[in-house]
């Protein structure tokens, strides 16, 4: 311990908490704006099972593995598990959401154009999880 | 420091022994082989991954089992019992006493170890090395699940014996003469760190207990068949394992601050500030834990406390790393072995810490959470700041147990080769988690930028593999036949002020 004086260390810190208090700001700000689900998407039940995923739409209609959806619309989902804990990712659309047995967790997206995208899980649920892809067909409104 | 192998000694007087010495030397010994144990299966996870489709590993189940013994391996029988090893061996002698406080209590928490390490090396289970439930209850195959928990039970045991050790050294047996600012910054590491395991620890025991009775059936605290919550059981786990991921790195740093300013011959730029930080970062440390969970579905305000949680803590890891480089400002370096092990470690420390802020930033973490971003982040941590300063320090302790010196050229070819290693794995594994790759795949698409940034990685794992022969050859060679050191100055640094821990310890 020396004759040193300490102020560099104090400005350091100082930069060190303003770098963070402007992430946390930013961070804060963003997901606020991701999280707020437009009153007019539609909903879609994702169930995640041991190793695939069944997608219901508001019409009633089902979809294994494969999803469609029109570009230009919102979407919601809300993700549940019949079994074991999964997690629900469209990575190209920064759609991640956990389906987890006994809840409902909610994400929406809006697609902007029409496209094939990966679907996959990202947590980790036993033998298959390697495998437990699926497709997002995104299409042109008909019309 | 007592030369352990000058005097040759049959191995069971080692073995009972209950000196901090012997115990030291035999959490270094068997932690050195779990370091290779645990190696070899990482090796095998990489090589499976270097092309899209099966290669040398069967089918998935196999998989599942490497890289979750792989993890818990590295994690409770490398990490922490070296980090135990460095306390035996400097504790007691860094607060002048002439043992740990409990000897026998501390032969007993290291010898809890080799059954637990064979508990999880015999059952070989699959549910990661966080036992989420329900997968853990009604999917992963017994007995190897269950063996898997009886192990970990054990070492959580063997942790928390060895903590309140550690703090009743430090705390009640230091020389009278010396205050508690008197005691070097190493020492002050463990009082941090074994405080945060007596805090956390606990919690985790008591969730291990009740996914075994979950698993028997006769409760179903997280069975939601039987009405449970498994999001209870991550609260439960990450409240002791975020912690304890400072309960790995703070050892980690107080070996740096051994060797920072020896082998920068100057004193340590603030002592003040070093312990400061340390005892800010036991505290921050319980601020943050469900920063892991921010996908379960929380809500936003519980996501923004938690990113808050996370992003205190930052300022006090910066703390360390100014200090460091404050140290060596204008100092008189010398590059030798150790020296290079520990700054090496500050440089992957500092680019972890940034990827680790991005993490805490809840929308970025949508895009890396599960991906083989973390896992490139969280081995920036515990391969290139936790295993570097470690692998540096026991460069350093080397003379001083053993009397004689190892090879300083293969010593640097080994940090030479480690360190372009993990900087190959761990930041292209970065890349990989933002190409969306998932972390815990046996297989994965034939996407090409996938299947490049693979290989980059098995390549840079391939190359860590070789210098850790080396490491292991030195260290067997060197120990038998290397130069007798000049234990007064083995790093020839001049100047017995960095030399205050000589004097000899009596044996019982
Ligand atoms: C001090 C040494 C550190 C160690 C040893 C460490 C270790 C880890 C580990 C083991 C994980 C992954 C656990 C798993 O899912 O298997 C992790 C994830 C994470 N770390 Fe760190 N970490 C450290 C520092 C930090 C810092 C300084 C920050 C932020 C400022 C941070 C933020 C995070 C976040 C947010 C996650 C969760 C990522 C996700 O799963 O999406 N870590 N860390
Ligand atoms: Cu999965
Ligand atoms: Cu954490």
């Amino acid at each position: 311990m020396g004759h040193h004086s300490n102020w560099p260390e104090w400005i350091y810190v100082g930069v060190i908490i303003a770098i963070m208090c402007w992430v946390g700001a930013e961070a804060w700000n963003v997901e606020r704006l991701v999280e707020h689900v437009p009153a007019d998407a539609e909903t879609i039940i994702v169930t995640g099972q041991q190793w695939f995923w069944t997608f219901e739409h508001e019409d009633g209609t089902k979809e294994v593995g494969t999803l469609h959806v029109e570009a230009g619309k919102a979407y919601k989902f809300e993700v549940v598990s019949t079994d074991v804990n999964h997690s629900f990712n469209i990575h190209d659309y920064v759609v991640l959401m956990d389906a987890i047995p006994g809840r409902v967790n909610t994400v929406w997206f809006a697609p902007d154009k029409a496209g094939e995208h990966d679907i996959q899980c990202r947590e980790y649920c036993g033998l298959i999880h390697y495998n437990m892809r699926g497709k997002l067909v995104v299409e042109d409104p008909l019309t | 420091m007592v030369l352990e192998l000058q005097k040759p000694r049959p191995v069971w007087q080692i073995m009972f022994s209950t000196h901090h010495t012997d115990v030291g030397l035999l959490y270094l010994i068997m932690s050195i082989a779990f370091l290779f144990l645990g190696g070899t299966l990482a090796l095998l996870i990489r090589a499976e991954l270097f092309f899209p489709g099966s290669q040398i590993i069967a089918d998935s189940m196999t998989f599942n089992r490497i890289f979750t013994v792989h993890g818990t391996t590295l994690i409770f029988l490398f990490l922490l019992p070296s980090a135990s090893a460095v306390g035996n061996y400097f504790v007691p002698i860094m607060v002048r006493y002439k043992d740990m406080a409990y000897p026998k209590l501390n032969a007993i928490a290291f010898w809890m170890i080799p059954p637990a390490g064979a508990l999880i090396w015999l059952g070989f289970a699959d549910f990661t090395w966080y036992a989420t439930p329900p997968y853990s209850i009604i999917s992963s195959p017994g007995p190897a699940a269950d063996m898997w928990i009886f192990g970990l039970k054990i070492l959580g045991i063997s942790s928390v014996l060895g903590a309140i050790n550690f703090v009743v050294t430090i705390l009640k047996c230091k020389h009278p003469d010396m205050s508690i600012g008197q005691v070097p910054l190493l020492a002050w590491a463990f009082l941090s760190s074994s405080l945060i395991v007596i805090v956390a620890i606990p919690t985790f025991a008591a969730a291990l207990l009740m996914l075994l009775t979950d698993r028997l059936g006769v409760t179903g605290f997280f069975n939601p068949v039987m009405g449970g919550d498994p999001i209870a059981y991550a609260h439960l786990f990450w409240f002791t394992f975020h912690p304890e991921v400072y309960v790995l790195v703070i050892p980690a740093i107080g070996m740096m601050y051994e060797i920072i300013p020896r082998f920068s011959r100057k004193p340590i730029f603030s002592k003040s500030s070093g312990i400061f930080a340390f005892v800010l970062l036991s505290v921050v440390s319980f601020s943050s834990w469900a920063h892991h969970m921010y996908a379960t579905g929380m809500s936003f305000t519980e996501k923004t406390v938690f990113m808050l949680g996370t992003l205190a803590a930052v300022p006090a890891s910066g703390m360390h790393v100014f200090n460091f480089v404050a140290t060596m400002w204008n100092g008189r370096i010398k590059f030798l072995t150790p020296m290079m092990w520990s700054i090496g470690g500050i440089a992957l420390f500092f680019s972890a810490g940034a990827g680790g802020v991005a993490n805490a930033a809840m929308p970025l973490d949508f895009t890396t959470h599960d991906t083989y971003w973390v896992v490139g982040h969280f081995h920036l941590f515990v391969m290139g700041t936790i295993a570097f300063g470690t692998i540096g320090f026991i460069y350093y302790m080397f003379p001083y147990v053993t009397g004689r010196m190892y090879n300083e050229t293969a010593g640097k070819i080994h940090f030479i080769l480690s360190f372009i290693g993990t900087v190959l794995v761990f930041f292209t594994q970065h890349v990989l988690g933002l190409y969306g790759m998932p972390r815990r795949i046996f297989d994965y698409p034939e996407i090409p930028e996938w299947i490049v940034m693979n290989q980059i990685a098995t390549v840079g794992a391939m190359i860590i593999g070789v210098s850790m022969l080396i490491f292991l050859i030195n260290l067997i060679h060197s120990s038998a036949k290397g130069k007798p050191a000049d234990i007064h100055d083995p790093f020839g640094l001049g100047g017995k002020y960095y030399y205050p821990f000589e004097s000899k310890n009596p044996h019982h």
